[in-house]
């Protein structure tokens, strides 16, 4: 049978660092169900029979944050054989915060002191024999990074589950609250074996009830911090929980203080002890280390903002516009174009290849169709990015690594955090004007669910590179190259971002408790070039496996739709768009866009269109409206009167509005599937997706029946105009009701 | 009533009580901050908020809003 050992430590212990050397590449990565919270699995390099289980990195175990939920429902309900709990040597007083919480859960295990190195090289000594023998369980330091001490914590894992050897608890808390708790456990006893077979009448197995003798402590210490949410599967008596209550408010009232400070106070009280005894610091208390020196340029009050805008734009610069665009372009000119030569060989690209097989197979026109311009067509469009994300996905991990993507938090926590978005989501942000698939994905290293939620919903507002020709074929061919297009297209992309901050944090969706910005700064050291390409590998790949079926399908529809019509009352191919499904179908749509001030079917077919990649949309403008198949050419080289046919369907007016609704509505599929990756549940990424739609429907309508209104006189259109805005305004400047918050909150 | 966000940066700081509520309240405790514990403020960020603290031996961020939460002696 095999064993299953949970790897439990504090966030940046270098928790995933032993993992990944423990487990080589035996990994399977996924996510906790239905949250954004990556699950990690894989077996012990070298023993095929032990499952290692990464848990989220947490500081507590207290019932907050869905990192600490996730990780207690693990330990509680799954109860693997060991826990491996992981602790920074050179951060040893917080960390052993954690494992106090851990030896209470009546499962077998054992402390790695990680960073032993970095420990010796600072010439603090650590005494695991004294801290062994306080905690009652074996204590062994280990390097994760330099691979030291890791076949030895392994076995000892193994023997502590073979041996089944529970830890002896440590005397942590004083009499007062030790009485306490042995009342507790008299209490929930009493239930356990007097009440059992009357609950259980009805037959039913509560999840966590007292099924397990060794988690009579967590329970009893849960009870006195009124842990409600750990203690409710209990399904204890009132008069049992009277009890509790009284005997809890006594030890209140004699500590004067609440229970879920006692708890906490004590426990840091005994780790001061355990402290003194086994640990000698050889720096002063305020002597500083050479992180301490480095943060205090990086994050200087005067430096740290130019040194900011520097790393951000060195990261920008590279991944988006210079190594990742030299990527890029090879891949979707050449690997997916044109073909290549290598070392003086010509290279066809994949489709050239493709279809010289295709042909030599003699297939049917439409299957080549289908395979050529909507598979390879579609996907290779979206192909195009990865490379640039692994670029960029590349310099995530070292901002990470060395610890300053806290730091980016820290500088910009107070411009985010007013819109309910974090400090962090100005990378996504920033990355989302090259393009919003990688913007996107880069939301992963924000911590907190709700703010990785919110800027996944709110990263594709910001113009992408895709949509610029869109924003130029405006500017240029129907605005008469006036020069604020450019800038109100950026100006309408970060409005839109804050108004929808604003209203989507007053919902009772991203309501609640607001998000505690108590957040570690993690000492400063170099990269780990193996942990930087194992996350850059994981992230990148997660994208093409999930966001790919998204993209594949919705490009085989696309093309389905464009390339078939119904001709003679059958449904066959058809050369011209105009008699296409997709035609047909924008036609029934077009009427919805008439108060827009774009409602015809040319412009909605181009707006689904524009789904497949955004810089279709002048593609397919060129196609329907005469200019020919380079409209796309035309517009990069500046040709504006050769676009003229374009201009002729539009008003100024009705240009802006097409312009507002393409820049904010759904992003391309790629970037969709992007979201949905993040989001990892379909209902949210439908809601992103329809909350996305709605507003640019809202913001179109508005600048074009107002902007109608001193030539086209009052009408319905201006009413619904003017309510929607005044709708937008209410939700923007209203307090939240109370009843939401309490409804948030519980 | 002293909070932490009076502290001068450079000052060190005995905490004498939390206030607050629920989650965050608990989190500062978990990060460290109980009664007793010795603080000291490192600096502000750029843009003037939150404050880098030193506590149990390591830096910790913290919101001005959330520090005025935090009696001192």
């Amino acid at each position: 049978m095999s064993i299953r050992i949970a790897l439990a430590g504090n966030p940046n212990s270098g928790k995933t660092t032993l993992f990944n050397a423990l487990t080589g590449a035996q990994q399977y990565v996924g996510n906790w169900p239905g949250v954004t919270v990556e699950r990690k699995e894989g077996r012990l390099k070298g023993n095929k029979d032990v499952v290692l289980q990464d848990l989220p990195g947490v500081y507590s175990l207290s019932p907050y944050t869905l990192e600490e939920v996730i990780t207690r429902q693990y330990l509680v309900a799954d109860r693997p054989d060991a826990i491996i709990n992981i602790v920074d040597g050179s951060n040893i007083e917080r960390n052993l915060y954690l494992t106090t919480q851990l030896l209470e859960l009546g499962i077998p295990l054992v402390v790695a002191v990680n960073m032993i190195d970095v420990v010796r090289k600072s010439g603090d000594t650590i005494d695991l024999g004294k801290l062994s023998d306080a905690l009652g369980v074996p204590v062994l330091s280990i390097s994760a990074l330099r691979g030291e001490g890791l076949k030895e914590i392994t076995d000892a894992a193994i023997q502590a589950a073979n041996t089944r050897a529970l830890p002896r608890l440590p005397y942590v808390f004083d009499g007062a609250v030790e009485h306490t708790l042995a009342h507790i456990e008299e209490a929930v006893n009493h239930r356990h074996h007097g009440g059992l077979h009357h609950h259980h009448a009805d037959g039913s197995q509560h999840e966590g009830a007292l099924t397990d003798e060794h988690l009579k402590r967590w329970y009893a210490i849960k009870l006195f911090e009124r842990d409600t949410k750990a203690t409710e599967g209990l399904h204890l008596r009132q008069e049992d929980l009277d009890a509790i209550e009284d005997e809890v408010t006594l030890c209140e009232q004699h500590l004067d203080d609440d229970a879920e400070s006692i708890i906490t106070n004590q426990r840091y009280a005994y780790i001061q002890r355990l402290m003194e005894q086994s640990v000698v610091k050889k720096r002063k208390p305020g002597a500083l280390s050479v992180s301490d020196r480095i943060d205090r340029v990086v994050t200087n009050r005067v430096l740290g903002f130019p040194i900011f805008i520097v790393v951000m734009f060195l990261v920008y610069f590279i991944s988006v516009t210079t190594v990742g665009t030299w990527v890029t372009d090879f891949t979707n000119e050449q690997l997916f174009g044109e073909g290549f030569s290598l070392f003086g060989a010509n290279v066809p690209g994949i489709p050239q290849a493709v279809e010289g097989w295709l042909d030599g197979l003699n297939t049917s026109p439409w299957l080549k169709g289908l395979t050529l311009e909507g598979i390879i067509g579609g996907v290779g469009a979206v192909l195009g990015f990865v490379p640039q994300m692994f670029v960029l996905f590349f310099f995530l991990a070292i901002l990470e690594d060395i610890g300053y993507m806290a730091r980016v938090a820290f500088i910009m926590d107070r411009v985010f955090r007013k819109f309910g978005l974090s400090g962090k989501s100005f990378i996504p942000m920033l990355i989302g004007s090259g393009c919003s698939v990688p913007g996107i994905m880069a939301s992963r290293t924000i911590e907190n669910q709700r703010d990785r939620r919110m800027t996944v919903i709110t990263t594709s507002f910001i113009p992408c590179g895709a949509k610029l020709p869109i924003v130029a074929l405006i500017a240029g061919a129907i605005m008469g190259n006036v020069w604020w297009v450019g800038p109100l297209a950026y100006f309408i992309g970060v409005a839109a971002v804050i108004v929808s901050g604003i209203i989507l944090k007053k919902t009772r969706m991203f309501m609640g408790d607001p998000a505690p910005f108590v957040m570690e700064l993690p000492s400063y050291h170099a990269p780990a070039m193996g942990n930087v390409l194992r996350s850059m590998w994981e992230r990148g790949f997660s994208f093409i496996k999930r966001a790919g079926t998204i993209i594949l399908l919705s490009a085989i529809v696309i093309w389905f739709m464009k390339s078939y019509g119904v001709v003679d009352g059958r449904l066959a191919m058809v050369e011209d768009m105009d008699h296409s499904v997709l035609a047909w179908l924008g036609g029934l749509v077009a009427p919805l866009f008439v108060p827009l001030g774009f409602g015809n079917w040319q412009n909605t077919v181009a707006t689904v269109l524009g789904l497949v990649a955004k810089e279709e949309v002048v593609s397919v403008f060129g196609v329907l409206y005469g200019v020919g198949e380079g409209a796309l050419d035309l517009v990069e080289a500046g040709a504006f009167t050769d676009l003229a046919p374009i201009a002729a369907h539009f008003t100024q007016l009705s240009a802006l509005s097409f312009l507002a609704f393409n820049l904010l509505c759904a992003p391309c599929f790629a970037a969709i599937g992007a979201m949905h990756r993040e989001l990892n549940n379909i209902r949210w990424t439908a809601f992103a997706v329809g909350f996305q739609t709605a507003l640019a429907y809202t913001v179109s309508l508005i600048i074009y029946q107002l902007g109608i209104l001193p030539q086209g006189g009052f009408t319905v259109g201006t009413t619904a105009a003017i309510l929607l805005l005044l709708l937008i305004l209410y939700l923007l400047f209203r307090k939240p009701h109370r009843a939401e918050l309490a409804a948030a909150q519980a | 009533m002293k909070t932490l966000k009076d502290v001068a940066i450079g000052d060190t700081a005995v905490i004498k009580r939390l206030h607050g509520e629920g989650a965050v309240r608990r989190r500062i405790m978990d990060m460290g901050l109980t009664r007793g514990t010795q603080v000291h403020v490192r600096k502000l960020a750029p843009l003037g908020d939150p404050m880098e603290l030193t506590v149990r031996g390591y830096e910790l961020s913290l919101r001005k809003a959330d520090a005025s939460t935090i009696e001192i002696e």
